[in-house]
């Protein structure tokens, strides 16, 4: 079991969770992701690990209320305990000195980008992080993000807040400019996607943190897997960072509607377990 | 003298309602058949049963017991050296091991050994309310295991009655290894799996679970900590796919994934529980192992309307138990033999529609003296699926190779060892599917009750 020390809401249905787990945060490295199950009925989802503390043993996770599990998670509260935490999982992200390198962070995605960003900027690195989201209420971490970049760029797609428009069109403009040695891109699959086919065009070495269904984390099942120019990989264990040019998208982002279906239904449905929360009506 | 040449048959649910439940098939022994059953063991002298047994159960005197209706110290006596009786005495392929060396098989039907020591484990796990009495002799030193499959159960049960003090670490939330998330219900049912494991706690185990070796620990971390010596039993769950086209279509699992899903995740009872698992109507489950059995099995009860059991070679060669075939037959399973896929194809959503196929013939036996399959050219056809179970094996994970110096594997990624399980690491030891690669339940056991020996005569020496 894994305590919850402290709940902070970032933004509307978006939340950080100071959880409790020495042996994960003794070993946690940026990139790195945890999979947890919130109770005995639950499923089990992947996070990434925002950050940890190595000294008093506890890891932080931020995630967004999108579907079933999300929403049970955001009703328990500090002091709760989270069943199960697995991890750290995956390879720990490809730090080092790369030169100037500009790393987007779209809606939530910002929370993931963070630790590499930091790591990256310890690293020797000038980094010009750019931020994204819908509007002002759904913006996450820009102090965070603003202390470990040399530059921040906000944007939002109704403007209400720093530049209007999309993460491709801010980056757009910087690589008409002086040439990035590299571009680091986390957040929904779509915008990972463009992410890439900017860069490719502009032949820019980008890495993404792909996010695929899992079930355990470890590569006992190939849930994740993704294809990898002509290769088939598990993001488990072989990621979740890959070249965003060599990425099948396509077939990608198809396989993760797979259980559109089922996420609608037990969402509807009233026969199942572990109770109602009474924070979600 | 004469004999009943049959075994006692034991009860089964009916087909027809079984396919509609997860509720295990065969319902097991009662007293008097149990009794019955012993009556015709003729208490062989050199008991040639017992040396087909892999970890070697005094199967002429427990079944004695059971003759007497003494039925706990029959239980007992079974675990003097098995440590998962109830799980043995339902998955174990008794008819290559205990059951084939029983005379009674030479002019009928050996001995039912299986189910009397299902019918004994069962029995005391009811009624026996003594608790555990050991005469051990705690050494204080302590023995990691990693993975709590059989193998590492059989040591851990057997290490911690030689006194050690036992810790074992599980990746997954839940211990058994593929007798959690691998085996379905309706062949063993998870709450005796919980129960043998709980028995190997009253023995002082300590189960660790959601601890990634390689990850959460490394081998020379778990030394650093105090540990004298470390079994690896991280089995063989890394799984196979075929590399044909279309194979990351919608609605095409590994083996693995789906009866994770259905088992470890109880997906089905989703939404109850809160993992889903898909399935179509029209299932063809590739392979034809004891995995791909369970696949079509499970798949059949999940709603499917046609599960086809595909194989590249004929019936004679399918690798899985003859119990479960015919299970599956009974079921409804049908069968497509010398024929596998060459590509799978999708519908505009990219979900898999059909599966082109190639007939297969059988050439010259291979190395492993089963006849090869070949290609027919130009036989290929179609068939319409809508979800399809890739069953055609697992491999070694290599996350513990790959973080432990001086840890050697083979070119297939398993771990080398000694006859006597030490690998070449000093103080590693190793056994069960990580060393020989997929094999059965009662052999990984084997494996484990060796490294457990060898393991303490490594610390005694030490």
């Amino acid at each position: 079991m894994y305590r919850i020390l402290q709940k902070r809401s970032l933004a509307t249905g978006i939340h950080m969770y100071e959880i409790s787990a020495p042996e994960i945060a003794a070993k946690a490295l940026p990139g790195q992701f945890i999979i947890l199950r919130v109770d005995e009925w639950g499923e089990r989802i992947p996070l990434t690990i925002f950050d940890f503390d190595r000294k008093s043993g506890s890891i932080k996770i931020i995630f967004q209320e999108v579907g079933f599990t999300t929403k049970r998670l955001a009703c328990l509260k500090q002091g709760d305990f989270i069943t199960d935490i697995a991890g750290p999982l995956g390879m720990p992200s490809h730090i080092k000195k790369y030169g100037r390198v500009i790393a987007i962070g779209g809606g939530v995605g910002a929370a993931p980008i963070f630790p590499i960003v930091r790591a990256l900027k310890e690293a020797g690195n000038e980094v010009i992080s750019i931020i994204g989201a819908k509007s002002a209420e759904t913006l996450i971490l820009q102090d965070v993000m603003n202390n470990v970049s040399d530059r921040l760029i906000i944007c939002t797609d109704d403007g209400s807040v720093g530049e209007k428009g999309f993460v491709t069109e801010v980056l757009q403009k910087q690589l008409t400019g002086e040439k990035p040695d590299l571009v680091m891109a986390i957040g929904p699959l779509p915008m990972m996607q463009a992410v890439s086919e900017l860069t490719a065009s502009y032949a820019v070495k980008t890495l993404v943190s792909l996010n695929p269904i899992m079930v355990d984390g470890t590569g006992m099942c190939g849930a994740c897997r993704v294809k990898i120019g002509e290769e088939t990989k598990f993001a488990c264990v072989e990621g979740p960072e890959f070249d965003g040019h060599l990425v099948d998208w396509e077939t990608l982002i198809r396989r993760s509607t797979m259980y559109a279906k089922e996420q609608e239904l037990i969402l509807g449905e009233k026969v199942r377990s572990g109770g109602g929360c009474g924070c979600h009506s | 003298m004469s004999f009943i040449t049959a075994k006692h048959p034991m009860p089964e649910q009916d087909p027809r309602e079984r396919i509609k439940n997860f509720k295990e098939v065969a319902l097991g022994y009662d007293q008097e058949t149990a009794v019955a059953e012993a009556n015709r063991c003729l208490q062989c002298k050199g008991a040639p049963c017992q040396k087909g047994c892999p970890v070697g159960v005094e199967i002429p005197a427990f079944i004695k017991l059971i003759k007497e209706g003494d039925f706990i110290a029959a239980g007992n006596k079974i675990k003097e050296r098995n440590n998962l009786p109830a799980v043995c005495g339902r998955v174990c392929p008794q008819e290559n091991q205990c059951e084939k060396q029983c005379v009674l098989g030479k002019k009928g039907e050996p001995v039912g050994i299986g189910r009397l020591e299902r019918f004994a484990a069962d029995y005391g796990a009811a009624f026996d309310r003594t608790a555990q009495h050991l005469s051990r002799q705690v050494t204080g030193k302590k023995v990691a295991v990693i993975g709590s499959g059989p193998a590492g159960l059989t040591a851990a049960g057997d290490l911690a009655k030689l006194g050690y003090r036992v810790t074992v670490f599980e990746a997954l939330h839940v211990p058994g290894g593929v007798l959690a998330y691998g085996i379905p219900e309706f062949r063993l049912p998870k709450d005796i799996v919980k129960r043998e494991v709980d028995y190997l706690k009253s023995l002082g185990v300590e189960i660790k679970t959601n601890m990634i070796i390689g990850k959460t620990f490394t081998i020379d971390e778990l030394f650093t900590d105090g540990f004298q010596a470390i079994f690896v039993a991280t089995g063989a769950g890394l799984p196979y796919f075929m590399n044909i086209p279309g194979e990351n279509l919608n609605g095409v699992f590994s083996a693995n994934e789906f009866l994770t899903r259905t088992n470890l995740m109880k997906a089905y009872r989703f939404p109850e529980y809160h993992t889903p698992v898909h399935i179509g109507a029209k299932v063809a489950v590739i392979g034809a192992g004891n995995v791909a059995m369970d696949s079509a099995r499970t798949a059949l009860r999940l709603g499917a309307q046609k599960v086809t059991v595909v194989y590249r070679r004929s019936e004679k060669e399918m690798p899985a138990r003859l119990e479960e075939i015919k299970h599956a037959q009974e079921e409804g399973v049908e069968f497509l033999f010398l024929t596998s896929p060459v590509k799978l194809i999708g519908d505009k959503e990219g979900w898999v529609k059909n599966m082109q196929c190639i007939r297969y013939e059988l050439g010259e036996p291979d190395a492993s003296g089963r006849r090869k399959p070949v290609a027919v050219p130009g036989s290929e056809f179609n068939v319409e699926v809508d979800t399809v179970i890739m069953a055609i094996g697992q491999g070694p994970n290599p996350l513990i190779t790959q973080t432990t110096d001086g840890l050697m594997s083979n070119a297939r990624g398993n771990i080398i060892v000694d006859e006597r399980g030490q690998t070449t690491r000093s103080g590693v030891f190793a056994g069960g599917d990580i060393v020989t690669g997929a094999a059965t339940v009662i052999l990984a056991m084997g494996a484990g009750k060796q490294a457990a020996i060898s393991i303490d005569q490594y610390l005694r020496d030490k």
